[in-house]
């Protein structure tokens, strides 16, 4: 039993892995944003995981905070730095 | 009993097969709003097979309820997020990505 847990812990944390390329390449912000949401997700998934494979009932409430943080940043991201665009076009940095 | 494994054993890696699949289309999408799509794809079946995975291998009620809830915000979560980045894309002008025009990155 503890066998597949420890391989599906490992292989959520090679999709972790590969969300990185997507930061790394993301040309907007939007995209870095989407990978950072994808990475809580995955974070909750491998949380949850651990959770029942090293016998830690804690690990779940962390899971449900990780979860609810990273829609946090989502939000912050959508409402602070991603404004409307100017009609300059350039980017407004964000109100200080 | 074997058969309860054999079922967690397929929930599990099918869980890890929609986020694998979810981190792919956001890998090989070409623009933000079809990789909003493959990361709700991710977050709503990748994590709720992994929970319902998971339930059989709950001990006791609250556990199983606990796993409910998470999956339930995770739910909400990526769907209000997507959403909101999607609009927030529209609204500063970020036209969807057409077959014709490759080069609209």
């Amino acid at each position: 039993m503890t066998w597949l847990l420890e391989t599906v812990a490992l292989l959520l944390l090679l999709t972790l892995a590969l969300g990185l390329i997507r930061i790394w390449r993301g040309p907007t912000i939007a995209d870095r944003m989407l990978a950072a949401q994808l990475f809580g997700t995955t974070g909750v998934g491998l949380l949850l995981v651990l959770a029942e494979l090293q016998q830690m009932p804690a690990l779940r409430d962390v899971a449900l905070v990780l979860a609810l943080l990273a829609v946090m940043a989502v939000l912050a991201f959508v409402a602070r730095v991603w404004r409307r665009e100017p009609e300059d076009g350039t980017e407004e940095d964000p109100p200080t | 009993m074997i058969l309860i494994d054999l079922l967690q054993a397929l929930l599990l890696l099918a869980g890890v097969g929609f986020f694998f699949v979810g981190t792919l289309g956001i890998l090989r999408f070409p623009d933000v709003y079809t990789r909003i799509h493959a990361l709700t794809k991710a977050d709503n079946l990748g994590l709720g097979l992994i929970v319902f995975g998971l339930l059989l291998g709950a001990d006791s009620i609250p556990v199983a309820l606990k796993l409910l809830l998470v999956w339930g915000l995770a739910l909400l979560a990526s769907a209000t997020a997507g959403y909101l980045v999607a609009r927030a894309a529209r609204r500063r002008g970020l036209r969807p990505w057409k077959a014709r025009n490759w080069g609209n990155g």
